[in-house]
């Protein structure tokens, strides 16, 4: 076993327990590590050997994966013993601002439901309109400035951000400073003392945003969680801060991200782009998103939970207080649930995927995901239908560092 | 098909109302599941049953008749 594991990629221990992260293979940036996969064909799950030498479990398939993501024997509670943390600086950043995601119920359910209503499926459609003018500007803005240019910061960055901006109330006049602050908390690279500096900047300026909206409410989330929570004494000024920094921090890393890969791996198969472009079947493109959610898998860090209680399952036993790692993309390549899963088809059905994780943590704001990424992917490649690259793909830098994927730029031309 | 909702279970992912609009709603209030057709007809069986598979909280009750 684990001469076959080291033959791909992932160095193992004397005592055959493999190293996780493993690498993507040079060359296949979309697909995951070579040797995730071949302990997928091996086991549903297995140990693997983190960064603080901890042997948590990775669950590799996809129907262990959905079934332990919905088991209330499973903790997402961060402050717990064994809890897998992905870095020493991921581990600051979770523990210093404790969200909801790092919480059980009842605590988990209380949060999230008072910030449930606005991702509302009719909620989101609303905000369509405006997020295709968003859209349209920003390509207007593109078309008439000069080539190539960085799809990232001219169009992929700022169209999640300006939405969730104006969702929450936060000015995007200031998205220099929490755009830079965020690269840090998203690195799992980083020291935890840069960690501690970026998370602490964030929340230092979430309480004074807070405060000025409780003086001068305004028809934001912030101002309305402001007056119906913290005025009530429901959440505290901080706690507000707090969720207000996860779903800001939340709302246009991950989105800025599907946009630029997504395009980037639509411009690497040029017939999956031209079924794109040739339509306006907003069926197609809503399928094309969820496929493209599925292929990427940009969440590639792990969900990561610890066991309250002993689960069997797989043929293992989880024994409480083992550490779980649900590595969603390989999940998304199980061939027992998707046919030919390694090719990108915008035509299949891929809403079984589990990019959005499963179980009551999944991903609050996947409806309004949904909606940017069906305006972006059905607008930007028909009005700009000589989009390329403008560098060999090998110069494009992947996040491979990052506890979200994707690359750190996108130089286009048209 | 009969349906039924867990209220308390829902998470409002809302996968239920993107896979049957027809049969499952999100309250304006909190944006939690509202059931809108607990007997729902025959060309939507296979929606509902889809929104049940999707449903990351296991909030969906499909029984089948």
């Amino acid at each position: 076993m684990s001469l076959h594991i080291a033959d791909s990629g992932a160095p193992a221990q004397p005592d055959g327990i493999p190293d996780y992260p493993m690498p993507r293979a040079a060359g296949c940036p979309f697909d995951p590590a070579p040797a995730l996969r071949d302990l997928r064909a091996e086991a549903p799950l297995v140990k693997v050997r983190t960064w603080d030498g901890s042997t948590p479990w990775l669950v590799t398939r996809h129907a262990e994966q959905r079934a332990l993501l919905a088991d209330r024997r499973i903790s997402a509670d961060v402050t717990r013993p064994g809890y897998p943390h992905v870095t020493a600086a991921s581990r600051e950043r979770r523990l210093r601002t404790r969200a909801f995601i790092g919480m059980d119920d009842p605590e988990h359910a209380r949060l999230r439901r008072m910030v449930t209503a606005p991702f509302a499926i009719k909620r989101v459609e609303a905000l369509r309109p405006a997020i295709q003018r968003i859209v349209d500007r920003l390509i207007d803005d593109m078309l008439a400035g000069p080539k190539p240019v960085d799809l990232v910061q001219a169009f992929a960055l700022p169209v999640p951000s300006l939405v969730i901006c104006e969702l929450l109330g936060v000015p995007y006049a200031d998205h220099d400073f929490f755009q830079r602050n965020t690269r840090v908390l998203v690195n799992r690279d980083q020291p935890p003392e840069a960690m501690r500096e970026a998370v602490d900047a964030l929340i230092d300026y979430l309480e004074r945003l807070v405060a000025e909206k409780l003086a001068h409410p305004a028809a934001d989330l912030l101002s309305k969680l402001g007056v119906e929570q913290v005025r009530r004494g429901e959440l505290t000024a901080h706690e507000l801060a707090v969720t207000g920094m996860l779903l800001l921090v939340a709302g246009h890393e991950t989105t800025a991200n599907m946009i630029a890969l997504g395009t980037l791996a639509l411009l690497e198969h040029p017939d999956q782009l031209a079924a794109l472009r040739a339509t306006d079947d907003p069926k197609l493109i809503a399928g094309a998103v969820e496929e493209l959610l599925r292929y990427l898998s940009i969440v590639h860090s792990g969900r990561r939970r610890v066991a309250l209680e002993d689960i069997e399952i797989g043929g293992r036993v989880i024994h409480a207080g083992d550490g779980v790692i649900m590595a969603n993309e390989v999940a998304n390549r199980d061939e027992d649930v998707f046919t030919d899963p390694d090719r990108l088809d915008v035509h299949r059905d891929a809403r079984g995927h589990v990019a959005f994780g499963f179980g009551v943590h999944q991903c609050l704001g996947q409806p309004l995901a949904r909606v940017e990424l069906q305006v972006v992917y059905g607008t930007l490649y028909r009005r700009v239908p000589g989009l390329r690259l403008a560098v060999d793909r090998d110069q494009v830098p992947f996040k491979h560092d990052g506890l979200i994927y994707g690359v750190y730029e996108l130089p286009v031309t048209w | 098909m009969r349906v039924s909702v867990d209220r308390e279970k829902c998470v409002g992912s809302g996968q239920c109302v993107l896979s049957a609009a027809g049969v499952f709603d999100q309250s304006d209030e909190d944006g939690i599941v509202v059931l809108l057709d607990e007997s729902p007809p025959a060309d939507v069986h296979m929606d509902v049953r889809r929104a049940a598979s999707l449903c990351p909280a296991l909030a969906i009750t499909v029984t089948e008749s």
